[in-house]
């Protein structure tokens, strides 16, 4: 079975915190990553951009209607995601334009990713 | 990370808001700043016990709140109120008062707050120095270090930037949309000042004032929470984070300045990078262009280019020209004159350069680049004399000894061997 884990924060309290701070969490962490990349447990990690770098989609109204900011509706709730490579905010809009057409309402939250490593699953993984 | 450390950061996120909400109740911000650490002091002895409260800053305003009432009240009285009664009904109060905290009154709040640091009478380093001690939390001494001044001087200096705030009275009826358009500007034209507080420092310095350009960026990040759809905002953050990226690269062991098209650029930060473009590539799908978002575009492209060969300095140039025109200056045509002799060679850069003599005849870059432009078209003797002129203008060691490579290269050419 695979599972997600989501992680949740205060984002002016981690953003707040010093390089050191910083440093020394990711360090802790990264012990963590590595046993669990060792047993073939991991996959992919990412470590997303504040909020304020964020970009919505809505997909309900057609066309979709371009935010800025975060999601912010509390009705709906997180079901899934992409990671998806692309060379600026437009090329990530037009892609999630494309699978919003595919699966029309709700919406899209866009946000960069700092820091991202690749998955340690074998290619079968959660069949 | 430890307890403390926590209820450390939880208080400086929610610094901004809560003393902007308090300063909304006492229209004073003395006593808004003691309301805040009278409901800190609280914190730290509340919240180990009974755990982190759901929105800090609410429990902030309301602490705050109550226990500079009780101040003026007690004064009044002479009879101390219990402060437990207060705390009882804490819960109850508390979900009311996040429930009226909506989004678009901590906007105001928060913008007043900063407005306020930036007063027009206020000369620019006091402006930088209130914000720094009322909305950042800043102590005072940390405050003189970053302005490499003495505490009590910089002590002086905050009280006399109150005292002015406070005789010139602070707008506190909500603003309309054309208020709230002009007190956006100031106040991001305070905070990238207080960002090139931080980025003009010498190499030796660095460690001390670089803590102002976080700051910065941290304001920058909080207007944009507050103010999501204002492209200006975002090129003022993008521009930042992307100058400020580039930190780690800018200076060498001895605190020399290394020029971008020499730093390593596996140096800069990919994190702020990547954060900086996504800024500017919102911003710029409002179609809405200024002089923050175009200095963020150029920054941008300095920063896509994984080599400096690689840097399109054509799209620079034009993107010069048009900051040129939302915010004519001789140094921005300065700038565009670089990136013109890198598309157009140096004799094209020297005819913009030359007529902005008169006005720029006392800025060190000026001379530096004149003189690197002569030193290219191989006019040796007015190379040395322009950088003879910026040396003398030199406002930091490393900016002279910058210069000093260039005089030193010369006199090596011109000598005899």
């Amino acid at each position: 079975m695979l599972y997600a884990i989501l992680c949740y924060h205060s984002e002016a309290i981690v953003g707040g915190w010093s390089k050191a701070q910083d440093d020394a969490v990711m360090e802790k962490l990264d012990v963590v990553h590595q046993k669990l990349a060792a047993q073939g447990r991991l996959g992919p990690v990412a470590r997303l951009l504040p909020t304020s770098a964020a970009t919505t989609l809505r997909k309900d109204s057609d066309p979709p209607l371009v935010l800025d900011g975060p999601f912010a509706e509390t009705k709906e709730q997180l079901l899934g995601f992409y990671i998806v490579d692309c060379d600026d905010l437009d090329q990530a809009l037009e892609i999630a334009r494309e699978l919003g057409r595919a699966n029309p309402g709700g919406a899209y939250e866009l946000r960069p990713i700092g820091v991202y490593h690749s998955s340690a699953l074998p290619a079968d993984a959660g069949q | 990370m430890s307890e403390l450390a926590w209820i450390d950061g939880a208080l400086a996120a929610a610094r901004p808001q809560a003393m902007a909400a308090l300063l909304r109740y006492f229209r004073d911000l003395d006593t808004a700043e003691e309301a805040f650490q009278e409901a800190s002091l609280r914190a730290l002895r509340n919240w180990p016990e009974k755990g982190p409260p759901r929105d800090p800053a609410a429990w902030l305003i309301f602490v705050g709140r109550n226990a500079a009432l009780d101040g003026v009240r007690r004064k009044a009285r002479e009879t101390p109120l219990p402060q437990e009664v207060l705390i009882s009904d804490l819960e109850d109060a508390e979900a009311d008062l996040v429930e009226r905290l909506d989004g678009a009154d901590y906007r105001d709040d928060v913008l007043r707050l900063l407005f306020i640091c930036c007063h027009p009478d206020l000369p620019a380093t006091q402006q930088i120095a209130l914000a720094l001690r009322i909305v950042c939390g800043l102590s005072v001494a940390e405050i003189a270090r970053a302005f490499l001044v003495g505490e009590s001087a910089m002590e002086q200096r905050i009280t006399r930037a109150k005292a002015k705030v406070a005789k010139a009275g602070a707008p506190f009826e909500a603003p309309g949309a054309v208020e709230r358009a002009e007190r956006l500007a100031a106040v991001a034209a305070m905070i990238y000042l207080l960002f090139n507080e931080g980025y003009s420092a010498s190499g030796g310095e660095a460690p001390l004032r670089g803590g102002l350009c976080d700051e910065a960026i941290r304001l920058g990040r909080l207007l944009l929470r507050l103010f999501p759809a204002e492209a200006e905002i975002m090129g003022l953050t993008a521009l930042m984070l992307l100058q400020h990226a580039r930190a780690q690269a800018r200076f060498d062991a001895d605190g020399a300045i290394i020029l971008m098209e020499d730093q390593d650029r596996t140096h800069w930060n990919g994190r702020m990078i990547a954060e900086g473009l996504a800024l500017i590539d919102k911003a710029i799908r409002h179609r809405q262009p200024g002089p923050y978002q175009i200095q963020a575009a150029i920054a941008a492209l300095h920063a896509r280019a994984p080599r400096p060969e690689d840097t399109d300095w054509p799209q620079i140039a034009g993107l010069y020209q048009a900051l040129e025109h939302h915010m004519p200056s001789p140094v921005v045509t300065l700038n565009r004159a670089v990136a013109v002799a890198k598309t157009q060679g140096p004799q094209a850069a020297l005819e913009l350069i030359d007529p902005l003599a008169e006005r720029l005849a006392a800025y060190f870059h000026f001379h530096g680049v004149r003189g690197a432009m002569l030193l290219e078209l191989g006019r040796s003797a007015e190379a040395r004399e322009a950088f003879d002129r910026a040396i003398a203008l030199a406002r930091t060691p490393a900016e002279a000894a910058h210069i000093r490579q260039h005089i030193d290269r010369l006199q090596a050419e011109a000598a005899p061997s």
